[in-house]
């Protein structure tokens, strides 16, 4: 509790927490586009590239205003997402090669400019690799309102073109079959998702930004079947783990905020696709245990009952007629007894009324099974007009 | 032996391993995959200097970073087929996530120890010569050298005694597991290969900066050549070349080595893409106007065929919506091929000509 | 020579234009031309199949009509304006492959999605789009999965999804990319039903079709295409063998005088 208010009064973690809830919100509205655009690692390919445009900005101007860098970062992204766009076009070059190029290709080139305006003895220059791993402690008022402002026009944008956008991400043709100008929306969304990385570069840096494209998308999708749902799901995540992060580095000194955000974000994610509701993964888990329990129950159940009537029931006869040992058929029969499907003791065992009924029903639905595999018959699953 | 050359013997080593890795990588369109997997050797190279007591020991190190790759391959390869989360989203959910826990373990336990985070991004090559390997009291030269020579000659000779398996599975993964290759195991085997030479590297060039030697130089030979053979050589050279300008050229500008060396293997990417005899977009523009030229002389005789009389050059132009430039060179290339004839009322077919129209395309 | 004919008779009497006329098209992938001089006049008020082999450009003849790719020459009039004039009297239903079906939204949405040509910009769909869209859905029998996650739904069930969608355009001229690919019975008599319901009220369907054994019984106008238009016209016109055996070559084997 102490440190939940400690955002509301404690100036550097109100930064800090701001500026992380301000990239979750603006990734993770974005990031719903991207993941669903099939562009998860366009973010990823866009941060890295953004490394020489803040070294360059620098190295240009001389200041270290977080506008001017932004802007050099921004301008930097913009330019790689041309650039694979124009190698794609022109080449045969698989596209994750095109993305693995141009990220480290630019990564490399910003690293070599980082390492030289580092040695030519500009002490102006310290706090540059900041936008590496990101130092959210540096966040202050003036960054916050940076970030603000970008962020805002982004959100503004998705919020009037959002009908528009979804059609894109959807259904390009069509959308341009209707006359809308998909390569103009396209670009635009792109650009809308460089303005999310310049807002993160401070506080995640340019090596963790993939992940909050993507983390709290890939969740939202997991509990919600609706797009406008998503989007507010992801952006709710995304400022949940920008501020868990926050509040959790403020806990102890040396706890970075970059990864503790991304962390949880990925422990969000994790929690979503194990748990949630129809798609988690435990559900689909615990229904394919059931059933291959209930189908062996129900086969053995047969086999019981063809001992039942042509032979006798024993342990002995129903391992022989599985191939068992005699002391799982007896197990086998208890997991019957247990049911109600039979009883007895010892070698004597026989079907109760249910357990005859029960076969007969099995075998009634194995009769007509043929005909419910036939695709002809049935049609689709739903009664047409 | 100087200095110098010890650290561009390593570099060209470190470039010579990964580029024999990552053609194959480019092939299978994994290229993101071996981003993924550099990233996140980090936490296992974490792991092992914390098991070895906060000693930097080498076996260790790779072990850990091994598990480490294969750890996100297994991990991404999972989420994908849940069918849950495409590929490149579990990609890029998978690498950050253990990247954050090395980046934490560091920053936690091991702060201002030998491993700082700056090594991580681009390794400190710079002091290749002075770690030195001593054994049985005999000083054996720097260490980098024998971690990644040895990297090399495995990686040489997996790709080497693999070689008609790894293309067959590149290729046709059903096929050449119809033939008993096992494709599965080469992958893993790959990936581990993968991940010994990201952590390798790791002490020399970074674990990000590997990906541009593992990926620009195969992709840039990618350009060059269709023959795989030829890519493989091809990207070696790439590898080697720019781990030379690349060292050159941090000098002049006392700038970080390994990041000039990608910046270097960039540029050639760049040449290659503009200038490749293959394709390359300057070439393939040449080309493209030749056959521009040749397609609308095509389409000019399919409307003339249309035609008895001469057609005025005027309605060609309103027609196609051509500037009389273009039309000229077409003209020029038909008359030249002999499918048009010299009329002063207009444009007017060759029996030739006429005969061509008339075939199907 | 059929088609000559049939452009000679629209000539000659003064009448409406047609909803789709399509002058010496010719579509290049890299300069290897897909579609050669194409000249197509599509009648109002039929339903027309275009038929030919793999490989043919029928997908493409429609994609380069609309707009989504781009042409090397060629006209193309819509009711005799340019597409940007026509695009409101233009429906269009894609390949059901053209799209990924897990994309977080139901049944109800995508064909609300066929309004928003009509709505332009910014704004949003409201409580008529939404009868619209629901009545849309109706006439493909689908009412009961308005809500539902396209993913759920059979492939049947999608390309009726698709089709409706293009109902809710309110269109005059609709183009269809292969609707029957892969659908089962029910929903074949459902896309069947609804065309024969589209020609009643005077609406023009231009599809693309693979199944030749049906060509008969379900269109009225047929284009024959393999790159170059080999044949079209009315159905008894153009469906002949000799028109078939140009359209896929000689190892055609299709009985056509049934």
């Amino acid at each position: 509790m102490d440190l939940l208010a400690g955002i509301f009064t404690d100036y550097t973690l109100r930064n800090v927490a701001l500026g992380a809830a301000l990239l979750g919100l603006v990734g993770g509205v974005l990031g719903s586009f991207a993941t669903l655009r099939r562009q998860s690692l366009l973010g990823d390919v866009l941060a890295h590239a953004a490394l020489p445009g803040i070294c360059l900005a620098f190295l240009l101007t001389g200041t270290k205003a977080p506008l001017i860098l932004l802007l050099g970062a921004g301008l930097a992204g913009w330019l790689a997402s041309l650039l694979m766009l124009a190698i794609l076009r022109s080449t045969r070059l698989p596209e994750d090669s095109t993305l693995g190029v141009i990220l480290s290709g630019f990564f490399g080139f910003g690293i070599g400019l980082l390492t030289f305006i580092q040695h030519s003895g500009d002490s102006d220059q310290a706090g540059l690799d900041k936008f590496i791993f990101g130092q959210a402690a540096t966040v202050v008022g003036e960054d916050v309102l940076t970030m603000a402002v970008l962020g805002g026009v982004a959100l503004l944008l998705v919020g009037l073109l959002y009908k528009e956008f979804k059609l894109l991400t959807f259904d390009p043709a069509f959308a341009s079959s209707l006359g809308l100008p998909v390569r103009g929306l396209g670009t635009l969304l792109t650009s809308l998702t460089v303005i999310a990385v310049m807002i993160g570069l401070q506080t995640v840096g340019v090596v963790l930004m993939a992940a909050m494209l993507i983390a709290p998308a890939a969740a939202a999708r997991q509990w919600t079947n609706r797009l406008s749902t998503m989007v507010w799901l992801s952006a709710a995540f995304g400022v949940l783990s920008g501020v868990l992060g926050a509040v959790i580095s403020a806990t102890r000194e040396n706890l970075p905020t970059g990864p503790l955000v991304v962390l949880t974000a990925s422990l969000i994610t994790l929690f979503s696709l194990l748990l949630a509701p129809e798609r988690g993964l435990v559900w689909d888990w615990r229904r394919t245990r059931n059933n291959r329990r209930r189908i062996r129950l129900e086969r053995l159940l047969l086999d019981a009952h063809v001992l039942y009537n042509h032979a006798e029931l024993t342990p002995e006869s129903l391992a022989q007629r599985r191939r068992a040992a005699p002391a799982r058929a007896k197990e086998e029969l208890e997991e019957l007894a247990a049911r109600g499907w039979v009883t007895g003791r010892g070698e004597r065992w026989e079907l109760t009324e249910q357990g005859h009924a029960e076969a007969h029903r099995l075998e009634q639905a194995m009769r007509v099974l043929p005909k419910a595999l036939n695709p002809r018959a049935e049609g689709g699953a739903g009664g047409a007009a | 032996m100087s200095s110098d050359f010890v650290i561009v013997l390593t570099a060209i080593f470190v470039s010579t391993a990964s580029a024999l890795l990552g053609s194959f990588l480019v092939l299978r369109r994994m290229a993101l995959m071996a981003d993924a997997i550099s990233h996140a050797v980090l936490p296992g190279i974490v792991l092992a200097f914390w098991v070895s007591g906060g000693e930097r020991a080498t076996a260790p190190a790779l072990l850990g970073a091994a598990a480490a790759g294969l750890l996100t391959v297994t991990l991404v390869e999972w989420l994908t087929r849940t069918g849950r989360i495409k590929n490149d989203a579990a990609i890029g959910l998978v690498f950050p996530a253990l990247f954050s826990l090395g980046v934490l373990a560091v920053s936690l336990y091991f702060r201002n120890v030998h491993l700082d985070l700056d090594a991580v991004l681009y390794g400190e090559i710079a002091y290749a010569p002075f770690n030195t390997l001593e054994a049985f009291g005999l000083n054996l030269g720097p260490e980098s050298l024998w971690i990644m020579g040895g990297l090399t000659l495995v990686n040489l000779l997996f790709v080497l005694l693999f070689y008609k398996e790894l293309k067959l599975s590149t290729f046709d993964a059903g096929l050449a597991a119809a033939l008993g290759f096992l494709p599965a195991v080469l992958h893993y085997a790959l990936m581990s290969l993968v991940s010994l030479t990201a952590v390798g590297a790791f002490q020399s060039v970074g674990a990000i900066l590997i990906v541009a030697f593992l990926i620009i130089p195969p992709a840039t030979a990618y350009l060059l050549t269709q023959r795989l053979p030829v890519m493989i050589a091809l990207a070696v050279l790439v590898g080697a070349v720019s781990s030379v300008l690349g060292y050159v050229l941090a000098i002049l500008l006392d700038a970080s080595i390994a990041g000039m060396m990608a910046t270097v293997a960039g540029l050639l990417f760049g040449l290659a893409w503009l200038f490749s005899p293959v394709g390359g977009v300057l070439t393939a523009r040449n080309r493209r106007e030749r056959q521009r030229r040749e397609f609308a002389a095509r389409l000019l005789l399919a409307h003339l065929a249309h035609h008895d009389r001469p057609v005025p050059a005027r309605e060609v132009l309103e027609e196609f919506g051509w500037s009389p430039a273009f039309l000229a060179q077409a003209q020029q290339w038909a008359q030249r091929e002999g499918l048009l004839a010299g009329d002063p009322n207009g444009l007017r077919l060759t029996a030739r000509g006429a005969a061509l129209a008339g075939e199907r395309p | 020579m059929i088609k000559s004919s049939i452009n000679e008779q629209a000539s000659a009497l003064p009448r409406r234009a047609a909803p789709l006329e399509v002058r010496d098209l010719t579509v290049a992938y890299h300069e290897k031309p897909v579609l050669w001089d194409v000249d197509l006049s599509i009648p109002e008020g039929q339903l027309c199949a275009i038929v030919g082999p793999n490989g043919a450009g029928k997908s493409t003849l429609i994609k380069a009509v609309l707009g989504l790719i781009p042409k090397a020459s060629g006209t193309v009039q819509f009711f005799g304006q340019p597409l940007e004039a026509a695009r409101r009297r233009i429906g269009y239903v894609p390949q059901r492959s053209s799209v990924d079906w897990d994309f977080p939204t139901n049944a109800l949405d995508v064909v609300l999605m066929g309004l928003y040509g009509r709505l332009g910009w910014f704004r949003r769909p409201g409580k008529a789009e939404r009868e619209a869209a629901m009545h849309a859905l109706e006439q493909v029998g689908l009412t009961a999965f308005a809500h539902r996650q396209i993913a759920q739904l059979s492939g049947g069930q999608q390309q009726r999804v698709f089709l409706a969608r293009a109902l809710a355009q309110a269109s005059d001229l609709y183009f269809m990319d292969e609707p029957f690919a892969g659908v089962d019975a029910v929903t074949e008599a459902a896309i069947l039903q609804v065309m024969r319901e589209l020609k009643k009220q005077g609406k023009t369907v231009v599809v693309v079709h693979h199944d030749l054994e049906t060509v008969r019984d379900y269109f009225d106008h047929l284009t024959l295409l393999n790159v170059q238009v080999i044949a079209s016209g009315p159905l008894e016109q153009t469906f002949t063998p000799e028109n078939l055996k140009a359209t896929y070559g000689e190892r055609m084997s299709v009985g056509v005088g049934r």
